[in-house]
């Protein structure tokens, strides 16, 4: 397996990415990206001539650039990565090396095994979407690949089971700067003005309580992520007599990750780059199925 | 009858009619309904445990709000022997029919229906575990 170069994927991290789950792709071809790019690149011209416009006010000239990541999969049973990067070139300028990112998106598939074994022929799995950048260029550039490749882009929600998942798995991690702290934000329903909760934790503490709740390491089991939470809510409501557990996980943040559950991640650390896309992955498969 | 925990309170016990069918009802999105419920069941009389108990599991129209394991509700079910009904209050149309479904359930708990009682839900339960 390739090791992430860390210059590669550096592109991914603390940038908050929007996530969708995408059904497999009906021929796409690699060989074809250059010409992919020119096409999607007029669609795009040609939408904003229809006055779906994007921008108002300085005129600007979209620029589309497809590349291929092999370094951005789990094993080699996953498609490569494929990135899009829309930037923009200002007319009024007169250097034509003045390219500036707009928007950025990215297809992946980390250990996706389980929905690339079981699809027929000409069809590429690349099961995870995540976008960056305005939503209009989301809505264009994913109204492109849904008619090209005959495909559906669904936003991924992010429940509050998996994210109590995810905290449990990050908290767990060790890491030799020091680490930020854990937070969890709760939302309280059925009162008449929202209320949000904002649960700090020490990380040392958040650590030292999943190193005695794991049993085993590298395994996780569903019993000791909700041992992980019990003590969590047990410790606020010892202070504060609020049971937390009848509230709404809505956000977790670790140093390695944080996750918000509209389906948007933030990745802060590279050594765990593959273990979070491997679980988006497996998210965004679910949702697919 | 609505509470939202039990023991009942003992003071109203000689007012209280006799209890025919207990409800426990779990809301998906709060992890604290379950726990509710499990300390609770502690309370329930044996006997109670042959058709005349059953768990309600709400808010299942927002599985993105869910914060309970679907195993762990099953394995409940399991362990007590009781059925599992799943619903969405928030929908008028499924919020009827699963009230006119425990009203059903309920006639049959307090005898009202000639030839079948409670005892019938635990053996329909059984026959679906031998499969």
């Amino acid at each position: 397996q390739e090791k992430a170069d860390p210059q590669k994927t550096a592109f991914v991290l603390r940038k908050a990415w929007t996530l969708y789950s995408v059904t497999p792709l009906h021929g796409f071809r690699r060989a074809r990206l250059r010409d992919y790019a020119r096409l999607l690149g007029a669609f795009i011209a040609a939408e904003k001539q229809k006055g779906l416009a994007v921008e108002v006010g300085v005129e600007l000239d979209i620029k589309v650039a497809l590349s291929s990541h092999a370094e951005l999969r789990g094993s080699e049973l996953d498609q490569a990565a494929l990135l899009v990067q829309l930037s923009s070139r200002s007319r009024a300028s007169s250097r034509s090396s003045e390219d500036k990112p707009v928007w950025s998106g990215w297809f992946c598939s980390v250990f996706g095994d389980d929905l690339s074994e079981n699809v027929p022929e000409h069809f590429t799995c690349l099961p995870l979407f995540l976008s960056h950048g305005a939503e209009s260029y989301t809505s264009l550039v994913g109204s492109w690949f849904q008619k090209t490749f005959d495909c559906c882009f669904r936003r991924l929600a992010i429940s509050p089971l998996n994210l109590s998942w995810m905290v449990a798995m990050w908290a767990g991690c060790k890491l030799d700067r020091a680490p930020s702290a854990v937070e969890l934000v709760f939302s309280v329903p059925r009162l008449s003005q929202p209320l949000d909760i904002s649960y700090a934790i020490h990380p040392e503490d958040a650590k030292a309580l999943w190193d005695t709740v794991q049993k085993t390491p590298g395994e996780i089991t569903q019993e000791e992520v909700d041992v992980f939470m019990d003590c969590l809510y047990a410790h606020f409501h010892r202070h504060f007599k609020i049971h937390l557990s009848a509230a709404k996980l809505v956000k977790v943040s670790t140093a390695v990750a944080s996750a918000h559950c509209d389906g948007i991640v933030k990745i802060l650390h590279s050594e765990y780059l593959p273990g979070v896309l491997m679980l988006l992955t497996e998210l965004a498969i679910s949702q697919i199925q | 009858h609505l509470a939202a925990s039990l023991p009942l309170p003992s003071e109203r016990d000689h007012l209280r009619p006799r209890i025919d069918l207990v409800v426990f009802m779990i809301d998906i999105k709060s992890k604290y309904s379950l726990k509710n419920v499990e300390t609770s069941l502690a309370y329930v009389d044996a006997s109670f445990f042959l058709g005349k108990v059953c768990f309600l599991v709400t808010g299942v129209g927002r599985m993105n709000a869910c914060s309970i394991e679907m195993n762990a509700i099953r394995k409940l079910g399991e362990a007590y022997c009781s059925p599992v009904l799943f619903c969405e209050l928030e929908l008028e149309g499924i919020r009827v029919t699963t009230a006119q479904r425990l009203l059903r359930m309920l006639r049959i708990c307090a005898g009202h229906i000639p030839g079948v009682s409670a005892l019938s839900f635990v053996s329909l339960m059984r026959s679906s575990h031998d499969d």
